[in-house]
């Protein structure tokens, strides 16, 4: 017989008020309940957080490493985007 | 204990942690006064960076070469992420997208009324660079510690990419400023136009402002209207000098006492009529808007079509399988 395997899910945790949720780690569970729970135990034994996310892995959508040129490179001779590219006097404050 | 008092309870509570500089985040409980005020500020917020694109979308195809062209395309690609931002935020807060929309296009909710002013020339792209994002930027540092979490940190990531803005204006003014005298007068004239609008960016005097005391409070809001004003003012006149440009105020002068510089009133006669929709530009701008959210209705729509049929051909493979 196959067992079924559990699902894989992604964890958040919120570290502290005013701060996003970070990716942490991940970890199987039966469901989203007992993912909550699990993290909870695995990832904020030392109180690490204040809230937790948890994502089915398989909802995430990302990014191929593959096309890493096509999807990043774009930006690299934008450095108009920069506010160093622009030359104002040195003696001109708050800018 | 009654419903009544046991709010009252959790409203003094709540006051209390964000007075002491704590964080509120989404799902934590808050005041629904507290909620309906950072809905209607953020949502605002937004919807300036959304209408904001148009006075400067106008000079696009117009920029005098490929450079500007380029740089002034990459401000208005940064005004459409900071308005994404800012819907994220107010979304969390429990409005969807599509009511926010629809308070901006029914005419319920506002944006700032800087917006309802036409760009006349290209100088005035220098000058919405350099005064306008001056103005916003001063509002927008102490936000980047608001005790909403959402709003706060999509302030950090807007303050970020604000600077380039900024230094992108003044830097027009700049090249516009060492060139033909038809150049030099077009600068001044852009200042001449922006200036008294950009000073009532802050809102209005302090006495007259009505919901700052709470937002004060609930450390939404950190400096008065009047305060950011006079620091804008201080640091603009000094940067007007370097460009050799006339602050078009007969009353700007250095106060030796206060460190600071006196300046005139604005016409807030003026600015009240502009926010109640007699501006040059406000009907343009929100019929604008309007069309252009109608025009794209279809391929929404489509979109959407398009996802599901797609979702339902995987569906069918895999039930095929």
């Amino acid at each position: 017989m196959t067992a079924k395997e559990w699902p894989l899910y992604e964890v958040f945790i919120r570290s502290g008020q005013g701060l996003a949720h970070r990716h942490v780690g991940s970890l199987h569970a039966a469901d989203a309940t007992m993912a909550l729970e699990n993290a909870r135990d695995v990832y904020t034994r030392r109180n690490e957080g204040l809230s937790i996310w948890v994502v089915p892995s398989k909802d995430v959508t990302a990014s191929a490493p593959e096309e890493k040129g096509e999807m990043f490179t774009p930006a690299d001779d934008k450095i108009y985007r920069h506010p160093t590219f622009y030359n104002l006097p040195d003696d001109v404050k708050g800018l | 204990m009654t419903d009544e008092a046991r709010i009252a309870e959790l409203e003094k509570q709540f006051d209390d942690y964000v007075e002491a500089d704590n964080k509120a985040e989404p799902k934590d409980w808050m005041p629904e006064k507290y909620r309906k005020t950072l809905i209607r500020q953020i949502s605002q917020h937004a919807h300036s960076e959304i209408i904001g694109m148009q006075p400067e979308g106008n000079w696009l195809t117009r920029a005098p070469s490929l450079k500007r062209k380029a740089i002034l395309l990459a401000k208005v690609q940064d005004e459409a992420g900071h308005g994404l931002y800012l819907y994220s935020a107010a979304e969390t807060l429990g409005r969807s997208r599509d009511q926010l929309e629809d308070d901006l296009h029914q005419g319920k909710a506002k944006y700032s009324s800087i917006f309802n002013y036409p760009t006349l020339t290209w100088a005035d792209v220098g000058a919405i660079g350099w005064l306008v994002d001056s103005a916003a930027i001063l509002n927008q540092i102490p936000l980047c510690r608001c005790s909403y979490g959402p709003y706060a940190r999509a302030m950090i990531r807007i303050c970020k990419e604000e600077s380039f803005h900024q230094r992108q204006g003044y830097e027009i003014m700049l090249v516009l400023n060492r060139g033909t005298d038809a150049q030099k007068q077009m600068a001044q004239d852009a200042l001449n136009r922006w200036w008294w609008p950009s000073v009532q960016m802050f809102g209005p005097p302090d006495e007259a402002s009505p919901n700052s005391s709470h937002t004060m409070k609930w450390r939404i809001k950190r400096f008065s209207n009047d305060e950011l004003r006079q620091r804008f003012i201080d640091q603009a006149v000094p940067q007007a000098d370097v460009l050799g440009l006339k602050i078009p105020d007969p009353d700007l002068k250095w106060n030796d006492d206060r460190q600071a510089y006196d300046f005139g009133a604005p016409d807030w006669d003026e600015f009240f009529a502009v926010v109640k929709g007699k501006g040059p530009m406000n009907k343009a701008r929100l019929d604008h808007k309007v069309r252009v959210w109608d025009d794209g209705g279809w391929a929404r729509e489509a979109a959407m079509a398009h996802a599901e049929k797609e979702s339902a051909r995987r569906a069918s493979q895999k039930s095929a399988a």
